[in-house]
């Protein structure tokens, strides 16, 4: 992909991003944070591809660094969202 | 460059787990549909991470499946553990990882460049990558630097009272247009001293910026941090040339940012003279405390409350920071449920900066199985004050402050409030008559003739307003 490509996906994603974000109800604002949390951890991508790569010693261990910080996020993101959007009830009739 | 002899079927593998993403966000537009969106997410990453693996060769597998299986299970712990009220601390550590691990994967990327495939012929990383990497790297550094500091203060490891360094405007600024020339400069020279600084002076500002930042101010903080890592991941993903990681990144940092201009608006505040800090400090405390010692109020017990809220036919309950802080929302939920029995209508009240972050009060509330439909947003609510015979406000303060509407010389002037003064009866739960809340203002409400103030700690006097109801 060349830069303008990459450029195009972003600036239509932040369009995306704003319709979606406006919404979303305010009584789910912190599951919001938490899920927008989790899912920003894809930047384990980047960790992965650093960690797999051979050539750079210091530069795999920084990359399984990453994987474990951004693992922790993104389980820990998930399970903290899931955990909270189970507690929302409507009243029972 | 390696994106070109990408596959096909790898750009739409994760030009899928990008658009789980947006479905998970999506799903946030009702409490039914986000737990399927929360599905979606997981599914997203689960494809972004197996394609990751499936098209490298993977020189150490066994060592990234410790790092996974070690992280998960912390993060799986820590999520089950956490108690809802630290929530607001949760989500800073939170973003702290983000940030650090985009400082780690940009290092990385910095250090073996070919693995990442962006070097030219000659070796050298290419000058657009330059740019990405140098700004990937100091957004993650502040995002990293700036939670921390957040987590410290809504944890109580550090005062919450605002940090304010002599000539700090002038250090910031010009911290920052250090950061940007040295990006500049990278595209020229890619000396490690050039890259390493720009990680280093990024830490500097991150602390710098959240240092005095007040407490109160914590979620427009917090929602700026969220947009933060968001654009930190973006940044990365351009130097991937990956697409998940773009959608991802330009989605939470516009969901930040969005979420920072609601805190701000609901402030009435601009969002540069939160990010300047400063407020809520001791000169602003001194100015409003002084004349208020000597006003003479109403003192109610619990039987009193009780009594009052019994006969009501509407109670409209306004929580805030005070009821996370005595965790008083299952006694609060408790007592909503005996006044239901009695045939009393019991409505919730939120204001959207209540609590330490967006949100805050809504989950607090479904904790304690409180049903999402008796819980009302301000601009829903507010008209119907007039009919309602007893407000309750529990832990809040400012929000209900009516100078907010008419006194032009409050430092709260103009930020929208709940119109609790509206109702027959207003009865303030609040742990003595000194403490003023954030905006360190007082509150002419506590003085008025239909105001009764039971003071005691929050979630005791809900005790004892339960036990009298019974």
């Amino acid at each position: 992909m060349d830069f303008i490509s990459i450029l195009s996906i972003f600036v239509l994603a932040c369009f995306v991003g704003y319709y979606v974000v406006w919404s979303v109800t305010p009584a789910l604002h912190t599951p919001l944070m938490s899920v927008t949390n989790a899912i920003s951890s894809v930047i384990v991508v980047g960790a992965l591809i650093a960690a797999a790569a051979a050539g750079s010693a210091t530069s795999k261990w920084l990359g399984l660094l990453g994987v474990v910080l951004a693992s922790i996020n993104i389980f820990g993101g998930f399970a903290v969202t899931a955990r909270m959007l189970a507690m929302y009830k409507k009243r029972e009739r | 460059m390696a994106a070109d002899h990408t596959p096909a079927w790898v750009l739409i593998a994760y030009l899928i787990a990008g658009i789980c993403f947006i479905v998970a966000l999506r799903g946030l537009s009702s409490p039914e549909s986000a737990r399927r969106g929360n599905r979606a997410g997981m599914l997203g990453m689960g494809i972004a991470v197996a394609t990751t693996l499936a098209i490298h060769d993977i020189a150490s597998i066994v060592e990234i499946a410790i790092a996974i299986v070690l992280g998960g299970a912390i993060g799986l712990v820590t999520a089950r553990k956490i108690q809802m009220t630290a929530m607001p601390q949760l989500v800073a550590a939170f973003h702290s990882l983000v940030g650090m691990a985009a400082v780690l994967v940009g290092a990385a990327a910095f250090l073996n460049p070919g693995a990442f495939g962006i070097v030219d012929s000659a070796g050298d990383i290419l000058t657009v990558s330059r740019v990405e990497l140098g700004l990937g790297v100091a957004i993650g550094a502040i995002t990293f630097s700036g939670s921390v500091i957040a987590f410290l203060k809504l944890n109580g490891n550090m005062s919450g009272k605002p940090i304010l360094l002599p000539m700090r405007h002038v250090i910031n600024l010009g911290t920052l247009a250090a950061i940007l020339g040295l990006i500049g400069y990278f595209t020229i020279d890619q000396s490690p001293w050039v890259f390493f600084t720009v990680a280093a002076l990024s830490f500097a500002i991150g602390f710098l910026l959240i240092i005095p930042i007040g407490g109160a101010d914590m979620p427009v903080v917090i929602s700026m941090l969220n947009s933060y890592s968001g654009w930190a991941a973006a940044a990365m993903g351009f130097t991937l040339h990956n697409s998940a990681m773009i959608i991802t990144g330009a989605l939470v940092g516009s969901s930040g940012a969005i979420l920072s201009y609601i805190m701000c608006r609901a402030m009435n505040r601009s969002f540069i003279s939160v990010i300047a800090g400063g407020f809520g400090g001791d000169a602003v405390a001194a100015a409003g405390g002084a004349e208020a010692i000597d006003r003479p109020y109403k003192r109610g017990s619990a039987e009193d409350a009780a009594f009052l809220m019994a006969q009501a036919d509407q109670v409209v309950i306004v929580p805030g920071y005070g009821m996370a802080v005595s965790q008083a929302q299952h006694a609060l939920r408790e007592m909503g449920d005996q006044l239901k029995a009695k045939g009393v209508r019991v409505k919730y009240a939120i204001h959207p900066v209540a609590g330490r972050m967006p949100g805050h009060m809504n989950v607090l509330l479904a904790e304690a199985n409180v049903p999402y439909d008796e819980v009302f947003e301000l601009e829903d609510i507010n008209s119907e004050f007039a009919q309602t015979d007893v407000a309750f406000v529990i832990g809040a303060n400012d929000v209900t402050n009516p100078a907010a509407k008419t006194d032009k010389t409050s430092p709260i002037y103009g930020m929208p409030v709940l119109d609790v003064e509206k109702a027959r009866t207003v009865l303030f739960v609040k742990r003595s008559m000194g403490g003023v809340g954030y905006a360190g203002v007082d509150n002419e409400l506590f003085y008025r003739d239909n105001t009764m103030m039971l003071l005691a700690d929050a979630k005791k006097m809900v005790e004892e307003i339960v036990k009298a109801l019974g």
